[in-house]
């Protein structure tokens, strides 16, 4: 599968990132119906599913190369977004075998893995054609690799990717590659156990949410990831929305008018998905990011209208704690031009196969 | 790396003692198996002459390996059935269904030591940590507690490994557990895997030693196992009466015989196939349930809990 990368496309200064038409077509919408509450909202990660990006387990799509590039610029200026705990080693060969097989089995034109052996001690060659990139290195001997094979491998793969151990009855994050995320840090949560890190979320604790989804990973199995959809907004197309950059995109939040809120305000919709590792015993958390502005979505007319019904009737505490509350209503005034009020078929289908001129 | 079941094929077989047999499976099409982890333990559908079982045995090969999974099986006096069956009738060249690995066994990673203590055939998952160890550079001890004539039965695989102590019932050779506790260094985990009795000794002593229980970890299988009795449920909207059988789920058995009946996750936390329950008494296992919601026993989650009496009758 040839994939037509834009490999000059920026996620910050200029911005110019944009979505083909077969990427909107392929953006992972998460809004089934016309509102949103939390849930546990986890299903197996099989090879369908009502979009394109369900069909490989680590979806490759036409932002690879500027995405990889966006993120070494991240890590360059803070080197603290990845960070593995000493005892992690094992989970961390785990990530990079788990990556290199799945992406040099689907998608054999961009990536290769020769490998003389499966054990530890072999010798593997990795060849990622898109960045430029052969490797030959000792699986299981970090020394043979330009950095740890955590950071090696998540380096050639878009979104970000967290490890939690496990232990105790409990996970806990103690590994993580972290460049595009929805204004959370590494820093502050590495270490922490599962409730630790979900405890600035509203309302989802009260109804029990997180107790059920613990006890269902803690008992996640070898050979059946699982998946969710989770989303926010972004002003701008911008991965690195952390803290720790906080004021080189926090004030983009005020400039949103009902003119431009079509271009400036972007649906941020993260493909979770989770996996038992096999050696470590661990669970790969990784997170991959797909940005769509306003205009993009409102190209597909059912869009265009649920997430002006959803964001409409959105609890107030959850406008608040995913950082809308400034821009919320030149958003609506913008997409309420697209919605007509008529009934919507539920499900995250486009509807469409074919978009209109923009 | 996405699949549930293998197809293996019985590689070896060889008796190490009386009533140990060791076996290498490899996957019958000649491919490569998932890689498993220290602790972890296979579940073997094993065809007996009565009816199909469902055992889980450790993984004593190393973590990691792709070319075979190698297990070591008890005969059990009073097998229900499997360890009879792997025994007595399964030969080189046989084709068995399998489960992929699962683990509920896994060392500590954390640990600044890892204590060992196996009764007999309990040494098995803890020969796979003794890989892993080596390969991690961690600090451990085994103590291994058999049978006199037993004690070099495992030699195969403990030669050449360090750390690790064989006791057996004569003076001067049984284990002194509570000496053993009392001299671990504070940052210790301690694992034990042998017969109930000996399993309940050591967790008791460690207790009574002062250790953490975030800190003793000791093997069951039982969780790792689904099914249960066979029952019957009747759908009352569909107006079928519809068998489970032991080794199946409820949700399967609808699904079996074609009415739909939504589902997600499949794994009892969801909350996505909760059912109205019209009669009978349920057997809950799901995470999703309140404790009143289970009171009321109007409910349940087809996809893990099965019947506490012999029929339920579902509003479906």
């Amino acid at each position: 599968m040839s994939i037509a990368f834009k490999p000059e496309e920026t996620f910050r200064g200029d911005y110019s990132y944009r979505n083909s038409d077969a990427a909107v077509l392929r953006f992972p919408f998460p809004f089934p119906e016309d509102r949103y509450m939390y849930s546990v909202n986890i299903e197996p990660h099989v090879r369908s599913g009502p979009s394109d990006v369900f069909l490989r387990p680590f979806d490759v799509d036409e932002h690879y190369i500027a995405e990889c590039r966006d993120k070494a610029i991240t890590l360059e200026r803070d080197p603290g977004r990845c960070q593995v705990l000493p005892h992690m080693m094992m989970a961390q060969w785990d990530t990079l075998e788990l990556l290199m097989e799945n992406l040099s089995a689907d998608y054999p034109e961009q990536f290769s893995l020769i490998k003389e052996g499966d054990d530890f001690g072999s010798r593997w060659t990795w060849i990622n054609r898109p960045l430029g990139i052969e490797q030959s290195f000792i699986f299981g001997n970090p020394e043979t690799l330009p950095c740890e094979p955590f950071e090696y491998i998540t380096r050639q793969a878009q979104g970000d990717f967290a490890i939690c151990d496990q232990r105790d009855d409990n996970l806990f994050m103690d590994a993580g590659m972290v460049t595009s995320q929805a204004d959370w840090s590494l820093e502050f949560d590495v270490g922490m156990s599962f409730m630790e890190w979900h405890g600035p979320v509203p309302l989802a604790h009260q109804t029990g949410v997180f107790e059920r989804a613990l006890k269902y990973l803690l008992m996640l199995r070898l050979g059946q990831p699982v998946r969710r959809l989770n989303w926010t907004m972004s002003i701008n197309p911008r991965l690195d929305t952390s803290p720790e950059s906080y004021p080189e995109w926090g004030p983009d939040r005020a400039s949103v008018t009902p003119a431009n809120a079509g271009q400036k305000v972007h649906l941020r919709v993260e493909l979770q998905t989770l996996w038992r590792l096999p050696r470590s015993n661990a669970i790969l958390f990784p997170i991959r990011c797909y940005l769509a502005s306003l205009e993009d979505l409102a190209r597909v007319p059912k869009w265009g209208a649920r997430l002006h019904r959803v964001l409409s009737s959105l609890p107030p505490q959850l406008v608040e704690y995913k950082g809308l509350t400034r821009y919320l209503p030149a958003a609506l005034e913008w997409l309420a031009q697209h919605d007509d009020g008529r009934e919507l078929p539920v499900g995250t289908e486009p509807g469409i196969t074919t978009l209109g001129p923009r | 790396m996405i699949g549930e079941t293998l197809t293996l094929k019985v590689a070896a077989a060889s008796a190490i003692s009386p009533s140990l047999r060791h076996l290498r499976l490899v996957a019958a099409d000649g491919g490569k198996l998932p890689p498993a982890a220290a602790g972890a333990h296979l579940q073997l559908v094993l065809n007996g002459a009565a009816r199909t079982h469902r055992n889980a045995y450790s993984l004593i090969s190393r973590p990691g390996a792709r070319d075979a999974y190698e297990i070591i099986v008890r005969r059990v006096p009073s097998s229900r059935g499997g360890s009879a069956f792997i025994h007595e009738q399964l030969k080189v060249g046989d084709v068995l269904e399998a489960g992929w690995p699962g683990n509920l066994f896994a060392p500590v990673r954390t640990a600044r030591r890892h204590l060992m203590i196996a009764g007999g055939i309990g040494i098995t998952p803890f020969l796979s940590y003794l890989a892993d160890f080596a390969f991690g550079g961690a600090d451990y001890a085994l103590h291994l507690c058999c049978r006199e004539d037993e004690q070099h039965v495992f030699d195969p695989w403990l030669a050449g490994k360090s750390g690790v102590n064989v006791h057996w019932d004569a003076d001067g050779r049984r284990l002194d557990i509570p000496a053993l506790l009392a001299a671990q260094p504070v940052g210790t985990h301690l694992y034990v895997c042998g017969p109930a009795a000996m399993n309940d000794e050591v967790l008791e002593l460690a207790a009574a030693a002062g250790w953490p229980a975030s800190h003793v970890h000791c093997e069951h299988f039982g969780s790792a196992l689904s099914g249960g009795e066979a029952f019957h449920a009747f759908l009352a909207k569909s107006g079928i009466e519809v068998s489970v059988g032991e080794d199946e789920s409820l949700l399967e058995a609808i699904e079996r015989i074609g009415v739909k009946a939504p589902c997600l996750c499949r794994g009892g936390a969801c909350g996505v196939c909760v059912t109205p329950l019209l009669d009978g008494e349920a057997e809950h296992r799901d995470h999703y349930l309140s404790a009143a919601e289970r009171e009321a026993g109007r409910l349940i989650l087809p996809c893990v809990s099965r019947a506490r009496s012999g029929r339920l009758v579902l509003d479906l």
